[in-house]
C-alpha cells in the first residue's frame, strides 16, 4: 500500500468522525416501545444543572407576623403586605440573585437598584423595572402554575432566570429586519444561527411566536381544507422547536411522538407544559417587559430598538427542569403572589396528570 | 491477488482511438486528451474525445447562467464577502418567492424572481441535457434508454420545483436552492404534510432507491467475483458451459434458488431505478394537492399503527384556556 492510500486510509474515517461525541451515552425510554421516544444524553456535554443559593437566613413564623413593610417603608407598591423581616430577607436575596456584593457589577449590591440616601425613590431604572418584575414573578408563580403541573411550591424566583447577573444570559431581542435590496438579505435565516442549533432556518422565531401570538400549529387534517400554512411557516415553526429542544437539552421525543408531531394524543404530558410555556413566555414578553417600554435604557434593548426579553433558555438553561427542579419558592413566599382579579386564570389541565402515570406505564421496556 | 479486482487493475494504454465517424450533420467532436492513470483506476483511462455539440454548449450555458443566478444571489447575501460565502456556503440559500405571490411570473427580481429565473436555466440546462443523451443514443444506433431513465428523474424535479407549485398555486411551495435550506425544506414538508412515511408512494420510492442499491450491490459483487473468468464480457457467454456467465447464475440459483440472466438483470436495475423517482414525483404530487395530512389518511385507511393513547388533551380546546 501507498504512502498516499495510507494517508487517505487513516485521514478520511477521521475526518469523518471528527464531529462525533465519543463516550456512552445515556438513554431512557420515555414512551411507549418502537417509537423511538427514547432521550440520549452524552453525558459529557448536558448543561451543568445550577447551584441554589441558600436563603439569606431562616425566616420564622414570629418574623413572617411582624410589622407590614407598607407601614414601615415608604412607596413599597408590590410587597406591602409582606412582614417588614420578610421583606429585608428577599432584598437580600434579590441583591444576591440580581447583583451580588462583591462581584464586579457596577453598583453592586443595594446600590444596583437603590438611591442609598433615599431607598424609596425611584430614581434609578432598575428599580422600576425591578418593581416589575416582582409583580411578574407573582403572576407567573400564581397564574401560570399548569406549566408547573400544578405542583406545591413549584415556580420560579429571580433566580431561576438571573443567576447572579443583571439580565439573564439567555435572552433575545427582534431581528433587525432584512434590506428590501439583495445585498445583506437574508431572508431571516440561511446562517448559521446558534438562536435555532445552527440550522438554516428563520432565526428569530421568537418575534412572532413568543410575543406575537401567530399561529404555531401547521398540521392540517387527512384532505386539503382550507388551513394553509406554508413551508415557510412550518420552518419557523420549526425553528422555534429547534430552540425548545436546545434551550431545555431535550429531543423532539421528548414531547411529541414523531409519527405525528400534530397529535395531541399521542404526545407526552410535557406537551402540555410546553403549550402553557409558551403562552406564559407570551405574557412576560408583552405585559411586563415590553410594557415597561421608555424605561429600559439603551444598553438593555436589542439592535431593532425593543428590550431583550425572554424565550424557554432564559430560565431553563438547557436543563428540562430549571434547578433540577429544586423548589426554591418555598423559601420566599412573598414571590408566590396572589391571582390578580383583572387577569382570567388559566385553566387547570385536568387530564394531563392523570397522564403521567399512562406514560410511565407505556415508558416499561418492551417485555 | 488476482481476486482483488476491486479498482480497475489493468489500464490500456495506447495509440488513442478516436471512435467511430460521424456523418455530415454531426458537429466536430473534441480530443482525445491523452489517458489519465487515475480515471483509469475507475473506468477508462482515455479522456475524450468529447461530442458537445450544439446542444451541450446550449445546455452547458444554460446551467452556468442557472448556478450564476445561484452563486451571485447567495454571494449578494452575505455582503459580497467572499471569505463568508465560503464560510456559509451550506447555510446559504436562493428562495422561491414568498406565498403572496401565488404562483404567477410577475415576481419582483429580489423577491424570488431570480429563483424562477435560475430554475428556468437550470430546467433549460436540464432538458436540453435529456435531448443530448437522446440524439447521442440514436447517432451511436443504441436504444434510447438512458435518456428516459434521466426522464424519470426530471420529472421528480419538475414536480418539485414547477408542476407541484402549479397545483398548489404558489411558489413558495417549490424547494429552495441551497444546501441546509433544501434539507430543511424536507424535513418541513414532512411535517407540514402530516409525515410523509405515510405516503404510499413515498413508501414505493423508498423501496425502488433501496432496492436499487441492493441490486447494483447483487450483480457489482457478481460480475466481479466472476471475472477471473472474465465475467465482465458477460453476453458473449451466456450459452457455453463453464462459463464466468453460467458461475454466476449457478451461484443466485443454488443461494436463492432462481437467477436473474445476464440481460434481465439489467432491466431490473433499470426499473429500480427508473421508479424510484417516478414513484417518488407521484407521492410529491399528490401531497397537499389530493392529501394534506398522510397519518390522518393513513388512519382512515387502517394501516397507520395506533398506539395506546397517552391520555394527553390538547390544551388549547379546554374552556377557559388562553390563547
Amino acid at each position: 500500500m501507498s504512502a498516499l492510500n495510507k494517508f487517505v486510509a487513516i485521514a478520511l474515517p477521521a475526518l469523518l468522525l471528527a464531529g462525533c461525541e465519543l463516550g456512552t451515552k445515556e438513554q431512557e425510554q420515555v414512551g411507549y416501545r418502537g417509537t423511538a421516544m427514547v432521550q440520549i444524553n452524552d453525558p459529557d456535554s448536558k448543561a451543568v444543572v445550577g447551584e441554589v443559593p441558600a436563603p439569606p437566613y431562616e425566616l420564622t413564623a414570629e418574623m413572617l407576623a411582624g410589622q407590614k413593610s407598607k407601614e414601615a417603608y415608604e412607596n413599597v407598591q408590590v410587597l406591602g403586605d409582606v412582614s417588614v423581616d420578610e421583606f429585608n430577607y428577599l432584598m437580600q436575596a434579590m441583591t444576591t440573585w440580581i447583583a451580588p456584593d462583591g462581584s464586579d457589577i457596577p453598583n453592586a449590591g443595594c446600590a444596583y437598584c437603590h438611591n442609598i440616601e433615599n431607598m424609596a425613590s425611584d430614581e434609578k431604572y432598575t428599580k422600576v423595572v425591578a418593581r416589575k418584575m416582582l409583580q411578574m414573578t407573582r403572576t407567573i408563580n400564581a397564574n401560570w402554575t399548569p406549566h408547573f403541573g400544578n405542583q406545591e411550591n413549584a415556580g420560579v424566583t429571580c433566580w431561576t432566570c438571573h443567576r447572579g447577573n443583571p439580565v439573564p444570559k439567555n435572552v433575545w431581542s427582534t431581528a433587525v429586519p432584512d434590506p428590501a435590496r439583495l445585498t445583506g438579505n437574508k431572508r431571516g435565516g440561511n446562517t448559521p444561527a446558534p438562536s435555532v442549533a445552527y440550522a438554516s432556518l428563520n432565526y428569530d422565531p421568537f418575534t412572532d411566536y413568543l410575543a406575537g401570538k401567530e399561529n404555531i400549529r401547521v398540521g392540517g387534517k387527512a384532505f386539503p381544507t382550507s388551513h394553509v400554512a406554508s413551508i415557510q411557516s412550518t420552518e419557523k415553526t420549526y425553528g422555534l422547536m429547534m430552540h425548545m429542544s436546545q434551550g431545555l437539552g431535550v429531543n423532539c421525543t421528548f414531547c411529541h411522538n414523531s409519527n405525528n408531531f400534530a397529535k395531541w394524543d399521542d404526545s407526552r404530558p410535557q406537551r402540555v407544559n410546553a403549550w402553557y410555556g409558551i403562552r406564559m413566555v407570551r405574557d412576560v414578553n408583552n405585559n411586563y417587559i415590553s410594557a415597561l417600554g421608555d424605561v429600559w435604557p439603551a444598553n438593555r434593548r436589542g439592535p431593532h430598538g425593543d428590550p431583550l426579553k425572554v424565550n424557554c433558555a432564559t430560565c431553563h438553561q438547557g436543563v428540562n427542569k430549571p434547578l433540577g427542579g429544586v423548589k426554591m419558592l418555598k423559601d420566599y413566599p412573598a414571590l408566590k403572589g396572589a391571582a390578580p382579579v383583572a387577569a382570567p386564570a388559566p385553566v387547570v389541565a385536568e387530564t394531563p396528570a392523570a397522564a403521567e402515570t399512562a406514560a410511565a406505564e407505556t415508558a416499561k421496556p418492551a417485555a | 491477488m488476482a481476486y482483488q479486482n476491486i479498482f480497475t487493475q489493468v489500464q490500456l494504454r495506447g495509440e488513442l482511438e478516436a471512435g467511430v465517424p460521424l456523418g455530415p450533420h454531426n458537429d466536430e467532436r473534441f480530443g482525445p486528451f491523452g489517458t489519465s492513470w487515475l480515471m483509469g483506476k475507475l473506468g477508462g483511462a482515455q479522456i475524450g474525445p468529447v461530442y458537445l455539440g450544439k446542444l451541450g454548449i446550449a445546455s452547458l450555458l444554460a446551467g452556468f447562467i442557472a448556478i450564476e443566478i445561484m452563486g451571485l444571489n447567495m454571494l449578494a447575501s452575505v455582503n459580497w464577502d467572499p471569505v463568508q460565502f465560503v464560510r456559509q456556503l451550506f447555510w446559504l440559500s436562493l428562495e422561491p418567492p414568498p406565498a403572496k405571490y401565488g404562483f404567477t411570473f410577475n415576481v419582483p427580481l429580489n423577491e424570488g424572481g431570480w429563483w424562477i429565473a435560475a430554475g428556468g436555466f437550470l430546467t433549460a440546462s436540464i432538458l436540453l441535457w435529456w435531448a443530448r443523451t437522446y440524439v447521442r443514443a440514436k447517432e451511436l444506433g443504441m436504444g434510447t434508454h438512458v435518456a428516459w431513465a434521466f426522464a424519470s428523474a426530471i420529472w421528480l424535479y419538475l414536480v418539485l420545483g414547477f408542476i407541484r407549485p402549479m397545483m398548489m398555486g404558489s411558489w413558495a411551495e417549490a424547494v429552495p436552492f441551497g444546501i441546509f435550506p433544501h434539507l430543511d425544506w424536507t424535513a418541513a414538508f414532512s411535517i407540514r404534510y402530516g409525515n410523509l412515511f405515510y405516503n404510499p408512494f413515498h413508501a414505493l420510492s423508498i423501496a425502488f432507491l433501496y432496492g436499487s442499491t441492493l441490486l447494483f450491490a447483487m450483480h457489482g459483487a457478481t460480475i466481479l467475483a466472476v471475472g477471473r473468468y472474465g465475467g465482465e464480457r458477460e453476453i458473449e457467454q451466456i450459452t457455453d458451459r463453464g462459463t464466468a456467465s453460467e458461475r454466476a447464475a449457478l451461484f443466485w440459483r443454488w443461494t436463492m434458488g432462481w437467477n436473474a440472466t445476464m440481460e434481465s438483470i439489467h432491466r431490473w436495475a433499470w426499473w429500480f431505478a427508473v421508479l424510484t423517482t417516478l414513484t417518488g414525483g407521484i407521492g410529491i404530487l399528490l401531497t397537499g394537492t389530493v392529501v394534506d395530512n398522510w397519518y390522518l389518511w393513513a388512519v382512515q385507511h387502517g394501516f397507520a399503527l395506533e398506539y395506546p393513547a397517552t391520555g394527553v388533551v390538547d390544551p388549547s380546546t379546554l374552556p377557559g384556556a388562553p390563547q
